[in-house]
């Protein structure tokens, strides 16, 4: 029995959909998070040196995580959708034709940005390592990708458990217009606003780079505070836990205080969550100001004026009034939109708006909010 | 209820699918041993193809720990966010009452009878030697 | 005194947290002992540092109101005129490595506080805190508890060694629900584990803060793993999570849960239809907006109202005055909260004492 479709060709529903988007009604579409895929590791090896070759081809990747992949197993392989493989081979995100036809044209995107995950080197044990194939990571960014397509713009790797060799990077990179972020995982060894990473935060703000916070990493810690859940819906449901960890040590810690034109993004975490974590905050501040006077400001404020989300997976509660309320506590200014386009939890630009958004919103969070954060031109 | 020729039958062989166009809608159509069942393509949760979706069996459970597959290749899953259709009925697993996909009557008619009947041949000539799927709309 | 609130059930009060030593006389000869020769004379988590302000209301602070039965009853049950307290003891006993130690700490707070507080004021209730550490002994704690109706309930915390849905609890919710205790979740962390997935935040606002997400992740793992499938008619109560985390995290998991339903297929209906028969929250503390005037929209996105408990929290420091409920509540929820849902959610408390 063929339990499968085939794998994808430009498929006739996609040129539908070009139709159909370029009749719509003409919306820009700028997407924050765009997943490309190595073919194989072959294809970073011409952009790592002769011993890091070698040391990938006999050690290979050692993450903190303890296995080669995710300690989850997806629900869809390389948790993609089904329709995204590429009919010449590879895994979704590795083909830049179908990203294009099934992508890029399909839905008129003006601009997406990269978030390399996999093998990018985030995560490696071997700190020399680390710093080594996310360099290689993004050059085979720039040269598979952003340099053939203009569309795409690349993300910045950086090995975020070592400080020195991350600001070396951004160094390498910052001034090539290709890349548009700094990308980090909100899964770090130390909460993301721990000292030890100010260097990358100092580096990026100089730069006028924002700081991305893609869900997923390891720091070497179980994904939770009380252990490791055991299915996967738990670790999807649970991603929002780590960006709220994200959030709430970079602004405890100080760092918009330390750092007052950082922006930072956060990806593919939803957003429901920021409004009860934000009234939380306050209510902590009020009370134990003394513990921090290194604060001059509310919690709210700073997440207010440093802080964006990209929106997706969009929010699906049953009543879309809740959904409204929540975008409005949280800022109409705020989203950013994000298909995560080839992921199998993608958010299509049109569909996975609730019915009844009022147009100059859904532009505002396609791409108006993102050229005020993004440096794209 | 208007017919629609679609396929020859010999198109659409036992574990395999067609996708067709009926008007403005695309319909697609597996045969799972067999039978033939007709359903509308796009998923009603955000409108992923289900023609390029995955069939599995129906997994249900008597407790936590415990798993009951049935019915082989009778569920399709939207290639997207991976929704569960019953292939015969259409209905959504996780949300039965509220989410479906449309299905249609389908049927093999002999191309003699089509060569002489009143239906629309959507797609291509109808001959007397073929069996054709025939697809009814509302 | 204060009339509106006449007649309801505080769901989460504190004892002054005890001292070893101060337990030591409920223990039998071998670790009466055992905490003397061993010096045995701190036992504190880092979860409410003893000066912080959050860890008691200056006025409260100023007349020592939590140390003892008599003075906690005189700021609780008869300043708010209610008609019971639940005590939470908070002492560490989830954070022993030794199942043993956690065993005969847990027995021994658990006569303190039936001796020096429950049977010090009939209003007052309690929660049973269990060797966690080895769950059929803790099952066997409930055992020994089940008779006294004083106990309405058994406590456990935010953060522990596993998620709480793991099979290997199962004890414990098969005996708690065969004896009618509620099974109440506390912030708190036994620290078995740095408190995020990124590890150890400097600061301790940071560390109450992350208590909502060990909630996110207990609650996802209670349903996930079918506890209430298994157990249907248990009653777990969120105490001290802040409450408003609640909506936007169902909306992820049952989201999630629609794509990768058959993972998990004991899963029988969507994730949010065990809110209603399974899970409670107690009120205190309410993250909401400071001004109050968007209540009303916060708990609409409850969709109920069975779900919320009242509590002070005493002496935590969650509120001023007499402002025990967020602002803006109807009357008929008023009364819901204040005593209805209590009354609902601990079915011990209808039992002689």
């Amino acid at each position: 029995m063929m339990l499968d479709a085939p794998r994808a060709p430009v498929h006739e529903a996609d040129a539908d959909r070009r139709a159909d988007a370029q009749a719509r009604t003409r919306l820009e579409i700028i997407d924050g998070d765009v997943h490309p895929a190595l073919r194989s590791m072959a294809d970073l090896k011409p952009f790592l040196s002769p011993q890091w070759r070698e040391h990938l081809e006999i050690y290979g990747s050692r993450r903190r995580s303890g296995f080669s992949y995710e300690p989850y197993p997806k629900s869809a392989p390389k948790a993609c959708r089904r329709d995204a493989w590429p009919e010449e081979g590879g895994p979704p995100g590795s083909s830049l034709d179908l990203i294009r036809t099934q992508y890029l044209d399909a839905y008129g995107i003006e601009v997406a940005i990269l978030g390399p995950l996999g093998a990018s080197g985030n995560s490696e044990l071997n700190m020399e390592f680390s710093a080594a194939l996310v360099s290689a990571t993004n050059d085979w960014q720039r040269e598979f990708f952003a340099k053939p397509e203009p569309r795409l713009k690349a993300s910045i790797v950086v090995p975020s458990e070592h400080a020195e060799a991350s600001v070396q990077e951004i160094e390498r990179c910052a001034n090539d217009p290709a890349f548009a972020q700094v990308f980090m995982l909100t899964r770090t060894g130390e909460p993301a606003g721990n000292r030890r990473y100010w260097p990358i935060y100092a580096a990026a703000e100089r730069h006028g780079l924002p700081v991305g916070f893609h869900v997923f990493g390891s720091g070497g810690h179980p994904y939770t505070g009380t252990g490791w859940p055991s299915y996967y819906v738990e670790e999807g449901a649970g991603h929002s836990t780590s960006c709220q960890t994200v959030v709430t040590s970079l602004v405890i810690e100080g760092v918009f205080e330390r750092f007052p034109r950082l922006k930072v993004v956060i990806i593919e975490g939803g957003f429901g969550w920021l409004p009860a974590l934000t009234w939380r905050l306050d209510k902590l501040y009020e009370r134990m100001r003394s513990e921090v006077p290194h604060l001059k400001r509310r919690p709210s404020e700073y997440i207010r004026e440093h802080i964006w989300l990209t929106s997706q997976p969009m929010e699906e509660p049953e009543n879309r009034r809740h959904l409204f309320d929540t975008i409005e506590w949280i800022g109409w200014d705020r989203l950013l939109f994000a298909s995560d386009y080839p992921h199998w939890d993608f958010d299509d630009p049109f569909r996975a708006f609730p019915a009844g958004i009022p147009r100059e919103r859904h532009q505002q969070i396609l791409s108006a909010n993102a050229r005020a954060v993004y440096r794209l031109a | 209820m208007p017919r629609h020729v679609v396929a020859r039958a010999a198109e659409i062989p036992p574990g395999s699918r067609k996708l067709v166009h009926v008007g403005e809608r695309d319909i697609v159509i597996f045969n799972v041993k067999g039978e033939l069942f007709a359903l509308s393509d796009k998923c009603p949760h955000r409108g992923g193809s289900l023609a390029r979706g995955r069939l599995t069996g129906v997994v249900t459970s008597s407790g936590p720990g415990a798993y009951e597959y049935t019915r082989p290749g009778e569920i399709v899953r939207c290639p997207w966010h991976g929704w569960e259709f019953d292939v015969r009925t259409g209905r959504s697993w996780c949300d039965p009452k509220r989410m479906r996909l449309m299905n249609y009557a389908v049927s093999v008619e002999p191309g003699a009878k089509l060569v002489e009947g009143p239906y629309v041949a959507e797609t291509f000539a109808v001959t007397i030697e073929d069996a054709y799927v025939v697809v009814e709309t509302k | 005194m204060s009339d509106s609130f006449r007649g309801a059930i505080d769901c989460d009060v504190h004892p002054r947290v005890p001292t070893p030593g101060m337990l030591a006389p409920y223990m039998n000869d071998y670790w009466r002992e055992t905490v003397e020769l061993r010096g045995i004379d701190t036992w504190e988590a880092i979860s409410y540092p003893v000066n912080a302000p959050l860890t008691m209301r200056p006025d409260w602070r100023a007349r020592k109101a939590d140390a003892d039965a008599a003075s906690l009853a005189k700021a609780t049950l008869d300043h708010f005129d209610l008609s019971h307290a639940i005590c939470n003891c908070l002492f560490a006993v989830q954070g022993f490595r030794d199942e043993n130690l956690a065993a005969a700490f847990a027995s021994a707070a658990n006569d303190w506080l039936a001796a020096e507080w429950l049977g010090k004021d009939a209003r007052l209730r309690g929660s049973a805190l269990l060797p966690i550490q080895s769950p059929p002994r803790a099952a066997d704690e409930i055992e020994r508890l089940a008779g006294d109706h004083r106990f309405v309930q058994v406590l456990m915390l935010a953060m522990g060694e596993q998620p709480l849905g793991k099979s290997l609890y199962w004890p414990i919710y098969a005996a708690a629900e065969r004896h009618g205790f509620a099974v109440g979740i506390h912030a708190g962390s036994s620290y078995h584990h740095a408190l995020t997935g990124s590890g150890w935040p400097t600061y301790y606002i940071e560390d109450y803060a992350a208590q909502s997400a060990g909630f996110h992740t207990q609650l996802g793992s209670l349903i996930s793993e079918g506890v209430f499938v298994k157990y249907p008619k248990l009653k777990v109560v969120l105490i001290e999570s802040g409450v408003t985390w609640l909506p936007p995290y169902m909306w992820r998991l049952s989201k999630f849960w629609r794509g990768v339903r058959n993972e998990v297929p004991w899963i029988d209906r969507e994730p949010h239809e065990f809110l209603r028969d399974n899970v409670r929250l107690t009120i205190q503390p309410f993250d909401g907006p400071a001004t109050g005037a968007q209540i009303g929209r916060v708990l609409d996105q409850l969709q109920s109202d069975d779900m919320l408990l009242f509590a002070s929290d005493f002496p935590h420091w969650q509120f001023d005055g007499d402002d025990a409920l967020p602002p803006g509540i109807s009357a008929s929820l008023r009364r819901k909260i204040l005593i209805d849902n209590p009354l609902a959610t601990y079915p011990r408390l209808g039992r002689p004492a």
